[in-house]
């Protein structure tokens, strides 16, 4: 068994890398470039930088300098004994990814993104969001360092996230929802591509997941991988030990892929990901791609994806935003394939429960994105203890990959708490917003009393 | 041989660029399309771009994403577009299918490969699939003497120019602008140069301009120094406003006679 060594704090180490993709993006039969030949020169030039820079000690130095000051790393590792007692008699560590600044793990990738950005003489990002976390994100890196950001979000999206278009437009973004198609992330990223291709001589693509055409996939990975390397680090430092099985969401997948990848070498560590299960994988309305889902081509790769007999993609359906997609990053189907990850369902209800859960029984809100991880770790975790393993008790490691501020509507409406007509929208969400100054116009923000009104 | 080489070398041989029209079948119902497929061979077309619908038209622009939009909904799918490559070759055009690169794989490359000869069809451009990924598609291709036809763009390097222009038989798709697929009101000179950099990395092969024509004046400038002109959103819009095959033939008829107005070619 090889390890990979955590870098030590303050150290420019070079984790080692997986093995794949090869030269041209491929992780076995996935990933690749599937895109108009008009972007293969952008993209082209985006490899060529990323490989120069990733090794470059001048970036390293920055990129490290502000994960640290900026996004606040490394984040903790925290012990949740008493949501653990739900979880069959297993011990539940979880990666507090939510406590980086703009409140998930997005922000790890963006600031790489956005550096290499300044560093190819781009003058304006671009971005897909879901459920807004990666479109903060970039509108946080692009505020930072003085880009120009367009946000694609689909119009869906901007009803069950209003509080993070808000937070967008108050950074300075424009927020375009997007109305054709499903109007959720997949036909952001669609609006995105669109946009790229038209503008590609000043525009750079800060994609938000380990999908899309190579670079991206690998690239996010790298910049995600900052998560594994600390958390096994940590674990080891505190218990001596690594974890049993690490989880983690899987929409596209860079939470997970930003976890397992220092992982990947320990055979013995357990590595599963949660995918959305939306009313049922036995129903049409779910985002389980690995699970549901068949090998085909989406948004440049092959991966795994939902789709009919004609190709057509499947409109996924998840309580989470962040979640509702129909594909899965290459890496994934990859680590699939070769039987490395094992990738579960996870239904909204079951999500909801786990979130309810850790929000009553630790103080903590989490993204309901990331509460598919914890229900994950729930029937994990009431499995092992039913195989009656003795000696020491199991060790989870959870990412929490976000917090739940931005999902506090959505839980509202699912627990039936509150009236919702006498709620006060409340800062942030108050219906006649106007733009900030200096930010681009944008068309109506989506009052916060319909937020979710689609659910 | 090649079915869409034919044909250009024959309008070429007419003092002439070959016009190239694009509608995708199933809007607004499978038989109105072909309808209106046959009616722009009939009005002077030479080859059909025939389209599959798909969810996703990463580099289409509203006009065609709203028609397809409706296609995709119909569940319409490889079995209409077969029929669609049928028809349009029984009306004497060549029929080069037009699809993203999902489609054709879910159906099985070798499959359709297959089922495209049988058709009669001439071949298939794929603007989402570069040559670089396309092992599979070139071998069931050779192996039907099926055309296989790639885009170049203005941020093409020589080099990718060359590979590209190699890859493909029939035609290389110039793509002339950078942006989706839609209508403009001028054809960009870029369009010129691009063409006159893939004529020099690969002399041989005939090159066909897409992306904003709309009328006979633009299909008249691009006449001038392309092998063949290609419409697509125009047509489409004789669609979305309801004039099918009407208002698909007089389009035809204006845009056939702008690729013999530019007069004897170089």
């Amino acid at each position: 068994m090889t390890t990979t060594s955590p870098p030590q704090p303050g150290e420019l180490s070079l984790p080692a890398r997986p093995g794949w993709p090869d030269a041209t993006g491929h992780f076995g039969i996935f990933g690749g470039r599937f895109v108009p030949e008009a972007l293969i020169a952008a993209l082209d030039e985006l490899t060529e930088a990323y490989e120069a820079m990733r090794v470059d000690p001048e970036f390293l130095a920055e990129f490290a300098r502000l994960q640290r000051d900026y996004t606040g790393r490394p984040s903790p590792v925290t012990e949740v004994p008493k949501f653990a007692e739900h979880c069959g008699g297993v011990r539940v560590l979880l990666k507090r990814e939510d406590l980086n600044h703009t409140g998930s793990h997005k922000i790890n990738n963006v600031l790489g993104q956005a550096l290499l950005t300044k560093r190819i003489g781009k003058t304006r990002v671009i971005a897909e969001t879901g459920a807004g976390q990666h479109g903060v994100a970039t509108a946080t890196a692009a505020a930072l360092m003085g880009l120009s950001c367009t946000v694609y979000m689909g119009e869906e999206d901007t009803r069950r996230q209003a509080l993070n278009v808000a937070r967008m437009r108050l950074l300075g973004a424009e927020v375009i929802p997007v109305t054709t198609g499903s109007r959720t992330l997949k036909d952001a990223i669609n609006e995105a591509f669109r946009d790229w291709v038209t503008n590609v001589d000043s525009t750079n693509y800060v994609f938000g997941t380990v999908a899309g055409p190579h670079p991206f996939p690998a690239m996010v990975r790298d910049f995600q991988r900052v998560i594994g390397d600390e958390a096994r680090g940590q674990v080891l430092e505190r218990e001596g030990r690594l974890p049993d099985a690490v989880l983690a969401c899987v929409g596209g997948g860079s939470n997970a892929i930003g976890i397992f990848t220092a992982f990947v070498p320990d055979d013995g560590v357990r590595l599963i990901g949660l995918e959305a299960g939306g009313d049922g994988v036995d129903t049409p309305r779910h985002a389980a791609t690995i699970t549901g889902g068949t090998p085909g081509v989406l948004h440049g790769a092959r991966s795994y994806l939902l789709q009919d007999d004609n190709g057509q993609t499947i409109e996924s359906h998840s309580i989470s935003a962040g979640l509702d997609y129909p594909g899965v990053g290459p890496e994934h189907s990859y680590l699939h394939d070769i039987g490395r990850a094992e990738y579960r369902p996870i239904t909204d209800a079951e999500a909801m429960e786990a979130f309810a859960l850790l929000c009553r029984t630790e103080g903590i809100i989490p993204a309901i994105e990331s509460a598919h991880a914890l229900a994950g770790a729930m029937k994990l975790g009431r499995e092992l203890a039913s195989r009656g393993q003795g000696g020491e008790a199991p060790l989870l490691l959870v990412n929490l990959s976000g917090r739940g501020d931005k999902d506090v509507e959505t839980a509202s409406r699912w627990f039936g708490l509150g009236d919702r007509e006498q709620v006060d929208p409340g800062p942030g969400m108050d219906t006649d917003q106007q733009p900030t100054e200096g930010a681009v116009s944008n068309d109506e923000a989506v009052a916060g009393r319909d937020a979710g009104a689609a659910l | 041989m090649s079915k869409l080489a034919d044909r250009i070398e024959a309008a070429k041989a007419e003092g002439r660029a070959a016009l190239i029209g694009y509608l995708p079948v199933g809007y607004p119902d499978v038989d109105s399309s072909i309808e209106a497929m046959v009616a722009m061979v009939e009005a002077g077309a030479d080859a059909i771009e025939i389209g599959v619908p798909y969810s996703d038209p990463g580099i289409d622009g509203p006009v065609i994403q709203e028609a397809v939009d409706v296609a995709v909904r119909a569940g319409v799918g490889m079995p209409d577009v077969l029929r669609a490559v049928e028809a349009v070759s029984a009306a004497g055009a060549a029929a080069v299918v037009m699809s993203y690169w999902n489609p054709i794989e879910r159906y099985g490359v070798e499959r359709f490969a297959t089922d495209l000869a049988a058709a009669g069809g001439a071949g298939a451009i794929t603007p989402d699939l570069i040559p670089d990924e396309a092992r599979e598609w070139i071998a069931a291709s050779d192996r039907e003497g099926l055309d296989r036809v790639f885009l170049v763009a203005p941020s093409s390097t020589d080099a990718r120019l060359r590979s590209t222009a190699d890859a493909s038989r029939g035609f290389v798709y110039v793509a002339s602008t950078m942006g989706v697929t839609g209508a403009r009101d001028t054809v960009s000179d870029a369009a010129q140069t691009l063409v006159a950099r893939t004529r020099e990395a690969r002399p041989d092969i005939a090159l066909c301009v897409g992306l904003g024509v709309s009328n006979g004046a633009q299909a008249a400038e691009l006449a001038a120094f392309a092998d063949g002109v290609i419409v697509g959103s125009a047509y489409v819009r004789e669609m979305l406003e309801g004039r099918g095959a009407d208002g698909v033939r007089a389009l035809t008829e204006d845009l056939a006679a702008g690729v013999r107005r530019a007069g004897v070619r170089a």
